[in-house]
């Protein structure tokens, strides 16, 4: 059958795309299904996208004291993020620089040190190589000062630690630029208490990582994919979430971030404290009034409800409602994703608990909405296969998509943020490096 | 001797059937196995043992069980229509405590799962706290202790 939206675009053969064949894949209104499925393209981009940018590597919680370390990937790569002797936050790759071997296998601890397992190669917390066992073999041809554990630009926002190997990117805080704003309000979930992260539900899918990226900014999948966990809650809460067709808005930040505001009133978790309390959270108002005045119980019942809000900053963290997402490409076709918890640290742990089964709820490979959401992206996945010149469509909202101040603005259900996000692999994907 | 060896042979009894009832699909017979308190539980760490504090994959009374049942039964769900496959195998049968309270076994579960084309294997520690109510026992306490727990999984649409 013609389909009438199939674009003749040429095919990516042996030789890699040029910045105007790149180019061409993302229109205004629609990507090239190649993004999806192209190995060619998926190296690329750890070249040009996850080497180039600021990546989310860490949550300060994470990392409460010195010595205080977690290993984890920058795309492929593995890296130790750890706070040194002096406090400071360093993103270490985690390679040893004598024969490679990885000097940490530990998700996360406590250290003074690290010690390659293999030659014995020890290295301070900021990375500088301490010591080598029996360094008289080396003479006088072992400089030290240049063997240290190679050292990632590190910065951070509120609490959101970032790194990049891009020595001459913008600062952090100009990057993230009007997502700012919206990180700040996420934070308030703390309800005063600091935002504590972690652990968290991790697990994969057979799909690229765009297609999960794509889905924190899809307001229009949730009625549909997630009609399981609706039917799992109470009415009250269904219709909270039955926000399609409502008020809120989808918003380009620039940069590739965007916002999804799903339920407008739940944006600022410290204003509309005299809202009558939810259905859901009447118990735990009644057990905080206990220890805590009036004011105090709204806030953290609130914050325990978390943000109204997706945020999506690009390319791999999106501060999600009430959790933090973080994704990590590991292929063309496979994608880890982790669904990291947020509690309130030293806040009450009835309402923490409250938290935990909230997330436990719908998150993680047991959840009730992350294996459909699962499924449906693996779907993507698979149907992309079909096809030869068949296009992503992203058109959604696009008649009402209105400028802001801080970019464009369309209604809930709007694919503005993934044009975003596109735009902003199509600048990455085609810079003069 | 004899006492506790009868004590363990009717908790396997119990333990087997739960295993073939969830394997069948038959879920309501599943949630009648259940004291009203009881709590089916998988941590993410399988070190873990304050679970009401700690994020876990499933913590489960008897309200969640209820929806949990209803997400496989109820068409809703595209990650469980068509349901898994699963196929349970339980084994090494260990009586840890046993008084006239309560029994607690402790036993292997080596579980095959098989979707759309996909099979996946998941062992596990299983702990089970049971209690004896007249002349039928009933289930207090399952923990799953899954030996990769803590490190990255495949969506599980099944009861584990």
């Amino acid at each position: 059958m013609f389909c009438q939206h199939a674009i003749a675009v040429k095919n990516l053969d042996a030789t890699p795309p040029n910045h105007a064949e790149i180019a061409a894949l993302v229109k205004a209104d629609r990507v090239h299904t190649s993004l999806y499925t192209s190995a060619e393209l998926f190296e690329l981009e750890l070249e040009r996208i996850f080497s180039k940018t600021w990546v989310w590597v860490a949550h300060v919680s994470e990392l409460p004291e010195s010595g205080s370390f977690k290993t984890t990937e920058i795309a492929t790569q593995p890296v130790i993020v750890v706070r040194d002797r002096k406090g400071e936050v360093r993103t270490l790759l985690n390679r040893c620089r004598h024969r490679a071997a990885t000097v940490c296998e530990q998700r996360k601890g406590k250290t003074n040190s690290f010690v390659c397992p293999y030659h014995g190669w020890g290295y301070a917390l900021d990375g500088s190589l301490r010591g080598v066992p029996h360094p008289e073999s080396y003479a006088d041809q072992l400089d030290k000062t240049e063997l240290g554990l190679v050292q990632l630009r590190t910065e951070q926002y509120a609490g959101m630690i970032f790194a990049t190997f891009n020595p001459d990117i913008e600062p952090l805080s100009d990057y993230l630029g009007a997502a700012k704003k919206w990180i700040d309000l996420f934070m308030k979930q703390g309800a005063g208490y600091p935002v504590k992260t972690g652990p968290a539900h991790r697990f994969r899918f057979p799909g690229n990582w765009k297609i999960q990226l794509e889905n924190t900014t899809d307001g229009y999948h949730f009625p549909v994919v997630h009609r399981s966990f609706l039917s799992s809650v109470n009415k009250q809460t269904e219709e909270m979430l039955n926000f399609v067709g409502g008020s809120g808005y989808v918003e380009d930040l620039g940069n590739g971030h965007s916002v999804m505001v799903m339920i407008p009133e739940l944006v600022d978790l410290e204003a509309n404290l005299d809202a009558p309390i939810p259905e859901r959270f009447l118990e735990l108002a009644e057990a905080l009034r206990q220890d805590h005045d009036e004011p105090q119980v709204r806030r953290i019942v609130r914050a325990v409800g978390g943000s109204g809000f997706n945020l999506n900053i690009f390319p791999n963290i999106a501060c999600s409602m009430a959790f933090f997402r973080v994704l990590q490409p590991l292929s063309v076709n496979e994608t880890e994703i982790h669904h990291a918890v947020i509690t309130m640290d030293g806040g009450p742990d009835i309402a923490n608990q409250a938290r935990l089964r909230m997330h436990e709820h719908f998150q993680g490979p047991m959840g009730f909405g992350t294996p459909d959401d699962s499924e449906a992206w693996e779907r993507v996945q698979r149907g992309a296969t079909a096809g030869d010149n068949l296009w992503i469509m992203l058109n959604r909202g696009l008649a009402g998509e209105q400028p802001t101040a801080d970019g464009l603005r369309s209604d809930v259900s709007a694919e503005t943020g993934m044009r975003a996000a596109y735009q902003m692999w199509k600048k990455l994907m085609t810079e003069n490096s | 001797m004899e006492a506790s060896n009868a004590v363990l042979f009717s908790a396997i009894t119990l333990i087997n059937l739960e295993g073939d009832l969830l394997d069948q699909g038959d879920f309501n017979a599943w949630l009648a196995l259940w004291q009203p308190d009881g709590l089916y539980v998988i941590p993410i760490d399988p070190q873990e043992t304050d679970f009401k504090n700690s994020l876990n994959y499933a913590y489960d009374d008897h309200q969640m069980r209820m929806k949990r049942v209803h997400r496989l039964d109820s068409g809703e769900s595209i990650s469980t229509t068509p349901r898994a496959r699963t196929l349970r195998t339980l084994s090494r049968f260990r009586l840890l405590e046993a008084d006239e309270h309560q029994v607690v076994v402790r036993c292997a579960q080596s579980l095959w799962e098989h979707r759309k084309g996909n099979s996946r294997h998941y062992a596990a520690d299983v702990t089970y706290h049971l209690l004896p109510q007249g002349s039928q026992w009933l289930i207090q306490q399952k923990t799953i202790r899954l030996i990769n727990g803590d490190d990255v999984l495949h969506s599980i649409g099944y009861i584990l």
